[in-house]
């Protein structure tokens, strides 16, 4: 993975609670066995007017034009900003696959479903959390300025509006380090590997029947 | 010390590792594989040179790409076939056991899993499927994760996770004739919203869980993830340890008794602390049916469709071609969907076929289909004539998986088609682009294929 580096960009607004995981990557698209390549499927229902398969040359495609993400004015957007509940539904990776894979790096909600918003930190995407009323403000800021840019500090756990207004949020700090890091958590975890061969250890002791063969 | 929820003595049973910063290192004892969320995982392992840590902690099976019809002529979309093959690879290669798709075992992994006696009371059950909660009906930690966690589990047999809050969710009372447990989740759905259960375990207690066979607490924990929470839960009581007693891998002899002794254990605390409690009135819940695009967009049978005005509703009724109100009961149905792992194990098919016995699926439904969740539940139906009973009366009977609940496969609905289906999940899609889902109980779904609309299944129990 890698490491997160503050950067600055331009907000993209999806403008409606509870944004599924289907929604996001629809499901034909699953059957891919790479991580990578899921950018151009992202929204792909709300996104194209045709229906979306694996496979389908998407620059050939007709789209939506109603839909926000085909606006000029967000061409290159890398925040996403969105309602309660983003992410809700399955627990398919592919969801933040596919928003990294278009170009966001932060996604901005009042809340995030809860397998979504760990699996973006898995991929290098940092999920903020604001409050209502603040991301209100911010739909609001970004209908009426095109271009609206947001900075974001992930080490000062802030994003810096244009008008020089600055906005703090809350991050859980092992998930920051690892961001920040661009850890393997896989890795870090195996350093505990005696920790954890001794819990094994005790707990196949106590429940032995947990660890029997499967003979199928 | 205050006593301790079933969810805090299933979490410190497990516990490897809390660190300072509030994370903690999980041990998970089972994780069940399937083939969409998986090759990832694997295909991160093999990078990474890593091997899984506990061969025997894990248990594959393919479902949501498996056809349901011609099944010896195999998969003929090739992008699901080889995802398919890929698992079988990945499971031959890294030495992780596996069901094939023509053995009798294989189904849903969330309907297998139980009845293979793989998930047990007690246990920490994962799987990158979010319906992985179902097993918390038999008193197990389970939840779904993502691949990125797939893998993370697969290498070090632990995950990294912050506790969740514990909520009570307690229905008292006695459920009248004609209403299922589907019925009350989806009530408790439509009360706390699909982001009631945020950062929660949610444990079902009260007098009509205690009731429910194993089956129907299935049913009700599959979609604790509806409302939000990873997890649900309930405790383990005699009927918990009935149904696991004799399943290929539960434990025999000596083993089995010591487990049964610790299993009795698994139950909250007398005074143990919630921090939320709902409480529902299991008399007063009637047959649900979801109207929108969010399985928090439900209604009692009968109930008028609501109307426009509020965040989010305009958008679901627009799509769901209900924006001029009135009697659900108005709009006619195109298909019927009896499946998923909500609902496809023996009971809900029982269940279903007393209603659809000796009676004509309605001439508009295009398909009306039954998906048994295994190959077990399959043959049990079979044994039982349930199958003929479906095909008599114009039903599908197909070999199981996961089929029409997420159209993966080639079962799906067109743009504009309105399915009564038993599954989980309304959304925008989900069982095929522009199709329109209403979810119900097994009973509710077999009154409509009957009459093509629907009804309250209530007034078909008092008839027969
Ligand atoms: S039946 Fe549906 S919800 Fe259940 S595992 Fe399969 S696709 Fe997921």
């Amino acid at each position: 993975m890698e490491k997160f580096s503050n950067f600055t960009g331009l907000v993209a607004p999806i403008n409606r609670p509870n944004v599924d995981t289907d929604a996001i990557i629809p499901k034909q698209f699953l059957k891919s066995i790479k991580r990578t390549g899921f950018g151009p499927n992202l929204f792909d229902e709300w996104r194209y007017l045709d229906k979306g398969e694996p496979g389908m040359p998407c620059e050939d495609r007709p789209l939506n034009p109603d839909f926000v993400l085909n606006q000029t004015r967000y061409q290159g957007a890398s925040i996403l900003l969105a309602r309660d509940n983003f992410g809700c539904g399955s627990s398919r990776e592919h969801a933040p696959w596919a928003i990294l894979d278009f170009g966001f790096r932060a996604v901005i909600a009042p809340s995030f479903a809860d397998i979504f918003y760990n699996n973006c930190f898995k991929n290098g995407i940092l999920p903020i959390v604001l409050n209502d009323t603040v991301v209100n403000d911010l739909f609001q800021k970004v209908g009426e300025t095109p271009g609206f840019e947001l900075a974001v500090d992930l080490e000062g756990q802030s994003i810096q509006l244009p008008d020089g207004g600055s906005i703090s949020f809350e991050l859980d700090t092992y998930k920051k380090f690892c961001l920040q890091n661009g850890l393997d958590e896989i890795g870090q975890t195996l350093e505990m590997k005696e920790k954890i061969q001794s819990f094994e250890k005790k707990h196949q002791d106590s429940n032995p029947w947990v660890f029997e063969e499967l003979v199928l | 010390m205050a006593g301790r929820t079933l969810y805090d003595k299933l979490w410190d049973a497990h516990l490897v590792h809390a660190h300072e910063n509030g994370n903690s290192l999980l041990y998970i004892d089972r994780q069940l594989i399937h083939e969409v969320t998986s090759p990832q995982a694997f295909e991160g392992l093999r990078m990474a040179n890593r091997t899984p840590w506990r061969n025997a902690a894990n248990l594959a099976v393919a479902d949501h790409n498996i056809p349901t019809e011609n099944r010896d002529q195999g998969i003929a979309d090739p992008v699901s076939a080889l995802q398919v093959d890929t698992l079988v690879e990945n499971c031959n290669e890294f030495g992780v056991p596996y069901i094939p798709m023509d053995d009798d075992r294989q189904g849903i992994v969330h309907v297998v899993g139980p009845e293979q006696g793989a998930t047990l009371p007690g246990m920490t059950i994962v799987c990158g499927d979010s319906h992985t909660a179902t097993h918390g009906a038999l008193g197990a930690l389970a939840f779904g994760i993502g691949t990125s966690e797939v893998e993370h589990v697969m290498a070090t047999q632990c995950l990294i996770q912050n506790k969740s809050k514990n909520m009570l969710v307690r229905v008292d009372g006695q459920l009248q004739t004609g209403v299922t447990a589907k019925d009350v989740v989806l009530e408790i759905i439509k009360n706390i919203g699909t982001a009631g259960g945020t950062g929660y375990t949610i444990e079902f207690a009260g007098e009509a869980i205690e009731a429910m066979s194993m089956e129907e607490r299935m049913t009700v924990c599959n979609m604790a993830i509806e409302a939000g929470a990873r997890a649900g839960l309930i405790a383990v009581d005699d009927k918990t340890i009935d149904y696991v007693k004799g399943r290929p891998f539960a434990p025999k002899g000596e083993l089995w008794n010591q487990a049964v002794q610790y299993w009795k254990t698994l139950q909250s605390d007398e005074g143990a602390e919630f921090d939320t409690i709902i409480e529902l009135d299991a008399d007063s819940i009637n047959p649900q049916i979801t109207w929108g695009t969010s399985p928090e967009m439900g209604m009692d049978v009968g109930a008028t469709i609501p109307t426009s005005g509020k965040n989010g509703i305009d958008n679901a009724l627009n799509y769901m071609g209900l924006s001029d109100g009135g009697l659900l009961s108005d709009y006619k149905l195109d298909k019927v969907f009896i499946g998923s792992c909500t609902n496809s194990r023996i009971e809900d098919l029982r269940a279903a076929a007393e209603i659809v016995k000796g009676r004509q699926v309605a001439e508009n439904i295009k398909l009306a289909m039954v998906v048994p969740g295994s190959g077990e539940v399959k043959n049990q139906a079979e044994s039982e004539g349930l199958d003929k009973i479906f095909v008599n009366a114009g039903f599908e009977w197909r070999e199981p998986g996961c089929s029409m609940c997420l159209a993966m496969n080639a079962d799906r609905l067109e743009p504009g088609e309105r399915c009564a289906s038993t599954s989980n999940r309304n959304f925008e899609g989900r069982q095929g682009q522009g199709g329109r889902t209403h979810l119900v109980s097994p009973i509710m779904a077999a009154a409509a294929a009957i009459h093509g609309h629907f009804v309250d299944v209530r007034d078909m129990m008092e008839a027969a």
